[in-house]
């Protein structure tokens, strides 16, 4: 039990997943701003911005379902460290002895976001109302994508539905990614992270310049820091399940721990160059894109691996 | 100094409020969030809600229709706030200062702590204004 609870606050959980994740939004934005040819915040800004937040006023609006409105940005914070936890372990190698876990990572994935709407709704401001609904319009786009993803994945791994089987799989015959069905997957997961962390093309839920802020909006003080906090640990959660399913995962020995962080390190700068390079697409251009060529590239990675390739 | 404070003065972050102006004041506060000023390596961010504002920054006369909204805004922000009037008109009136609509400067609706003069401030000017009082206080 106290292991547990170890692995749920400390390691790899909320305090190892916050710091890592703060660090990462930090790289994120120093990349952002090298594009942008600034010179961008200092290393500590992300823990900064958190603990203003902390001890700001927190506001609840009047006509808000208090408790729902308050619990939402928590639920958020504890779904990201439980996601955090199922991927992480398999992911360092320590074997939890759960099989099946890739289904629950899946359904952990989705419950950020999901808090993110249930605020927004429990908030009572339209605006917030506005985002929620694009925000759930882009969850039935990309879900559908990251499943088959992952079908493709089991399917590769020999129908093994367990993370610590499918990283074994690769340490033995190599990543994933090294096919032309692996290379598809990845663009395709890429572009669900994308989604999921509603990063550029794929921020229509928090447009601030079109509908201030939207999911966001009513949020202010302890509950703006817990959201900060889920989106920190969704940064880091998100890039280690691809590098999990599809780059081979993990590894802590010598030279192999510099090429683990170099694999995490890349997947995060590919999601900030593809942040930094598009403009905000429209709900429907983002589901079309989603349901017709995401899905269209899935399903073909699923018959190349069926046949091997 | 406590840890609450200097965090608060390492990341500010600023809600924008265009009252009856010109609008020469507001394109010189998006230029500090140009390359060449970039205000983000203070840790300031432009945010949409004035929800998650840490500065109200108050541009242009205030006049009879938008003294309500700039109180609303002000009560609607959390608190810590910094409030800052930029340019003549923020500050005095300027040229409106003598019209009917005109509904006083900033500082007699709400409490202002910095005030940057000019006709537009440069954004310089915008920048040192913040980051002396940031220093002072």
């Amino acid at each position: 039990m106290a292991g547990h609870i170890f692995y749920f606050l400390i390691f790899p959980g909320l305090l190892f997943a916050g710091v890592g994740g703060g660090l990462l939004s930090w790289f994120d934005r120093k990349i952002t701003a090298r594009v942008q040819f600034r010179v961008g915040p200092p290393l500590l800004q992300p823990f900064y911005d958190f603990v203003k937040l902390m001890a700001k006023e927190t506001i609840i609006p009047s006509n808000a379902a208090r408790t729902v409105f308050l619990l939402a940005p928590i639920l958020a914070v504890s779904g990201g460290c439980l996601s955090s936890v199922f991927i992480l372990l398999p992911g360092f190698g320590i074997s939890t002895g759960f099989k099946g876990d890739l289904i629950v990572v899946f359904y952990l994935l989705m419950v950020p976001s999901l808090s993110y709407i249930i605020g927004a709704l429990a908030s009572g401001n339209p605006i917030a109302n506005l985002g929620a609904s694009r925000e759930m319009k882009l969850i039935i786009g990309y879900e559908l994508s990251l499943l088959l993803v992952l079908a493709a994945v089991i399917l590769k791994a020999g129908n093994s539905i367990s993370l610590g089987e499918i990283i074994v799989v690769q340490q033995q015959q190599g990543a994933f990614i090294g096919s032309i069905s692996g290379i598809l997957l990845f663009i395709v997961a890429m572009m669900c992270v994308q989604a999921k962390l509603a990063f550029v093309p794929f921020d229509i839920a928090d447009a601030e310049t079109e509908i201030a802020g939207g999911i966001f909006l009513e949020f202010s003080g302890f509950t703006l820091a817990m959201v900060k906090l889920a989106k920190y640990i969704m940064l880091l959660v998100l890039p280690s399940f691809v590098v999990v399913i599809l780059l081979g995962g993990f590894r802590f020995e010598g030279i192999h721990i510099l090429w683990s962080l170099l694999k995490l390190l890349g997947v995060v700068l590919l999601i900030t160059l593809v942040r930094n390079t598009n403009p905000r697409l429209t709900i429907g251009q983002s589901m079309r894109f989603f349901f017709i060529w995401m899905n269209l590239f899935a399903i073909i990675a699923i018959v190349l691996a069926y046949f091997g390739y | 100094m406590g840890i609450k404070s200097y965090c608060f003065k390492k990341s500010l972050w600023l809600y924008h409020f265009a009252g009856a102006s010109c609008n020469n004041c507001d394109i010189e506060v998006l230029d500090c969030l140009t390359p060449r000023y970039d205000v983000e390596r203070f840790g300031m961010l432009l945010i949409g809600s004035v929800r998650h504002a840490d500065v109200l920054l108050v541009a242009g006369s205030i006049n009879k229709k938008c003294k309500s909204r700039l109180l609303e805004v002000y009560h609607q922000a959390p608190k810590p706030l910094v409030v800052v009037a930029i340019g003549a008109c923020g500050i005095t009136g300027g040229i409106f200062a003598e019209g009917n609509t005109f509904a006083g400067p900033v500082d007699k609706i709400i409490p202002v702590d910095v005030y940057i003069p000019g006709c537009p401030p440069k954004p310089e000017a915008i920048l040192a204004g913040i980051v002396n009082f940031l220093n002072k206080s």
